[in-house]
């Protein structure tokens, strides 16, 4: 394999939020690393941390959030310390995000064909009335919107979940972006719907050739669109493999949990295999593995130390005394 | 034949619906002036056998809340038969009509809004005992609803040290366990199940999963199980019943439905799946365009805009649903003119 760049290499993350009760460690020692024209997966439950991942990048953490150590580099720049005006400009036209919500995202105010003009027009220094136009009926076929001047004079109101949804990955692909983050993009998303959705951002992916976070806790998105798959837990990435070896050789124990706790069409069983309890609570901090208390494989160690992330096979890592030596393990 | 020793028979319906149909009426303007009508439900048969969980599948806004609802009488239908244990519940009124809900249940989808902030798991779970009486016993009432309480907790997988909380102390998946011991606690037959699990997560929706399927077992329950997410239906279900715009277009045994699906909506929404499997990954065939409104439904068959294989008859006449044989029935003008 030649030698792939990197676009965006996150070490040692670390976002926390300082609440009067306490401080919760949303984000505990990310690493990761997403390469050029990668679509790399985030899956993992409910406040595990995938979109405050995603917010850390963009540098978006609601207060009383804020990183309070390690590293993000985009294409080589510094991410957590670049000032406010560049990392601005990163947003709008290096790094866009698409997210579960649009309602959230497109302005309720403001005709559909006048949102795009103004982020097209911004970023493509293009200003003239038919040219414009021309520009932003060109990004709503892209999308497979079939009436695109109708839509154009539309309030987002006026859209359906599928509709906006579209709406805004064109409105996040008008930039031409290098790196696209999609938290949960067809979550809201009726299936019939959310198999369109997702085959149109796997379409043009690839053909703009920009890199793709694709976050969501449904294991079938990630199998079906992505490169590589990062498993959240607790803040920490466990597991982190092309998605292909993470299917077929899941070696942390949540993911193995995870993969086999899915009802499986066509698969007839009487019971689900259970991941027994629930998430820890954020509060507290780990010593040792946050899924010590759920493991059923969990030794003396893992309360004690935290596991080091050990790369087990080429591009597998895992986070997990099991993995990582010292304690027993067949590899 | 009103002996209760009879072992439960799968091959009994418990309830049975007959075309159901339930328009809303939508309103414009300051005096309301009724300008249409949302055919939320509109001719919807089925029944749920004895010991059975029936599968209510479809897109959002198909209908399948308001037929759970219409059974129950939680909504008036427009028109419509409901037997229940071959009472026909909409004749039902007063006492009848109470005696009746008793064995009749339902768990909403949201662990959040469907139970009172305000009071305590234990008056949550024994609300049942306040409308409809303690329960039987020759004890002293109130011990004898403190001891169901506790039978109950405990049933669906809490303990009795949780009785006093208040709901938000509570996990959703957790918050699902009590909402679904309230509706045990007055011992029904019937339970309708709308979208139990959809707001929680893999791992709790996989312990939730496996307590609805126990307590079954162990209860002798029926199920009316409403899902948007066919695997999950596929996983709970003997058969299977297909929605789309308050029609039912396809209703199979299980391992028929998800093997040979005749409707090529069914066919769409299966295909639809993303399947956590990287192997079986494929072209994904799917389905184009939106579901029209339900204001204004389709003439003909109502998927027929969305319809590949669509033909003239398709745009001009509604297709009735057929059984095809093996307890299999499906409403297509395709499938109905081999
Ligand atoms: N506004 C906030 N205040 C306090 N804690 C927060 C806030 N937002 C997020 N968190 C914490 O961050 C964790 C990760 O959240 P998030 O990234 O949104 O999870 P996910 O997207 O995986 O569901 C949560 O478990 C929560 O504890
Ligand atoms: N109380 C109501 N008033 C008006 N319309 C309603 C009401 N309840 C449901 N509807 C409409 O009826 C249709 C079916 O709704 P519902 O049964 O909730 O569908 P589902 O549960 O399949 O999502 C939808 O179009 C919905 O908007
Ligand atoms: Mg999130
Ligand atoms: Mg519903």
């Amino acid at each position: 394999m030649s030698a792939r760049k990197p676009v965006l290499e996150i070490r040692g993350l670390r976002t926390q939020f300082f609440l009067r009760e306490g401080i919760v460690t949303a984000l505990d020692g990310i690493d990761l690393t997403i390469y050029e024209n990668e679509s790399v997966g985030i899956v993992g439950e409910t406040g595990c941390g995938k979109s405050m991942t995603a917010y850390s990048i963009l540098r978006l953490v609601p207060h009383p959030g804020r990183i309070t150590a390690g590293s993000i580099k985009y294409k080589g720049i510094e991410l957590t310390t670049l000032d406010l005006d560049r990392m601005r400009s990163v947003r709008g036209t290096e790094i866009s995000m698409i997210f579960q919500d649009a309602s959230t995202a497109l302005d309720p105010v403001f005709t559909v064909g006048s949102q795009l003009d103004e982020v097209i027009s911004l970023h493509q220094g293009i200003y003239e009335k038919v040219a414009l136009e021309k520009k932003v009926v060109e990004a709503l076929e892209l999308v497979r919107i079939a009436a695109p001047k109708e839509v154009m004079e539309m309030y987002p109101h006026e859209l359906s979940g599928g509709m906006k949804q579209r709406v805004m990955i064109a409105l996040a692909l008008s930039c031409s972006p290098s790196m696209l983050i999609a938290d949960e993009p067809t979550t809201a998303l009726d299936v019939t719907i959310q198999g369109q959705i997702l085959k149109l951002l796997k379409a043009l992916v690839a053909k703009t050739g920009s890199s793709m976070m694709l976050i969501t806790h449904n294991l079938g998105i990630v199998a079906e669109t992505c490169d590589r798959i990062c498993v959240m837990y607790a803040g920490r990435i466990v597991e982190d493999a092309e998605t292909f070896e993470l299917f077929e050789h899941p070696r942390h124990p949540y993911t193995a949990g995870l993969l086999t706790a899915f009802p499986k069409l066509g698969e007839k069983k009487d019971e689900l295999s259970v991941i027994k309890g629930t998430v820890p609570d954020l509060m507290n901090p780990f010593k040792g593995c946050p899924f010590v208390d759920r493991c059923g494989k969990a030794m003396d160690v893992c309360s004690k130390h935290r596991p080091s992330r050990v790369e087990i096979s080429r591009g597998h890592y895992v986070s997990c005394h099991l993995w990582s030596g010292g304690e027993p393990s067949d590899g | 034949m009103d002996n209760d020793a009879m072992p439960a028979s799968l091959s009994e319906p418990l309830i049975q619906v007959e075309d159901l149909v339930k328009f809303f009426p939508v309103k414009k303007g300051v005096f309301g002036k009724v300008v249409g009508h949302v055919h939320a439900v509109d001719g919807v048969s089925l029944s749920v056998m004895r010991g059975e969980t029936l599968g209510l599948v479809g897109e959002s806004g198909c209908g399948k809340t308001t037929v759970g609802r219409a059974i129950l009488r939680l909504v008036e239908p427009t028109s419509g038969k409901v037997v229940f244990d071959q009472k026909d519940v909409m004749k039902l009124t007063g006492r009848e009509l109470r005696a009746m809900r008793k064995r009749m249940q339902i768990v909403f989808q949201n662990p959040y809004s469907s139970l009172d902030p305000r009071i305590t798991v234990e008056r949550i779970v024994g609300e049942g005992f306040a409308i409809h009486g303690p329960p039987e016993g020759a004890k002293d009432p109130n011990v004898a609803r403190r001891e169901r309480i506790h039978v109950l907790i405990e049933q669906v997988g809490l303990s009795h040290d949780h009785l006093s909380r208040l709901p938000h102390e509570f996990s959703g998946g957790q918050r699902q366990r009590i909402a679904l011991a309230r509706a045990l606690a007055l011992d029904p037959d019937f339970i309708v199940l709308d979208e139990p699990t959809s707001a929680l997560d893999v791992s709790v929706q996989a312990q939730a999963l496996n307590l609805l399927k126990g307590l079954q077992a162990k209860l002798g329950l029926s199920y009316l199980f409403i899902s948007h997410d066919l695997s999950v239906v596929g996983h709970m279900s003997d058969r299977i019943a297909v929605m789309y715009l308050g029609k039912i277009v396809e209703l199979a045994p299980a391992d028929v439905f998800l093997k040979h699906a005749m409707h090529p909506y069914t066919q769409a929404l299966i295909a639809s799946i993303p399947i956590p499997d990287p192997k079986l990954r494929s072209e994904k065939k799917g389905i184009e365009g939106e579901i029209p409104s339900p204001t204004n439904p389709p003439k003909g068959c109502r998927f027929n805009p969305r319809c590949a294989l669509a033909m003239g008859v398709c745009r001009e006449t509604e297709p009735e649903l057929i059984d095809i044989g093996n307890g299999h029935f499906v409403a297509c003008h395709k499938v109905g003119r081999r």
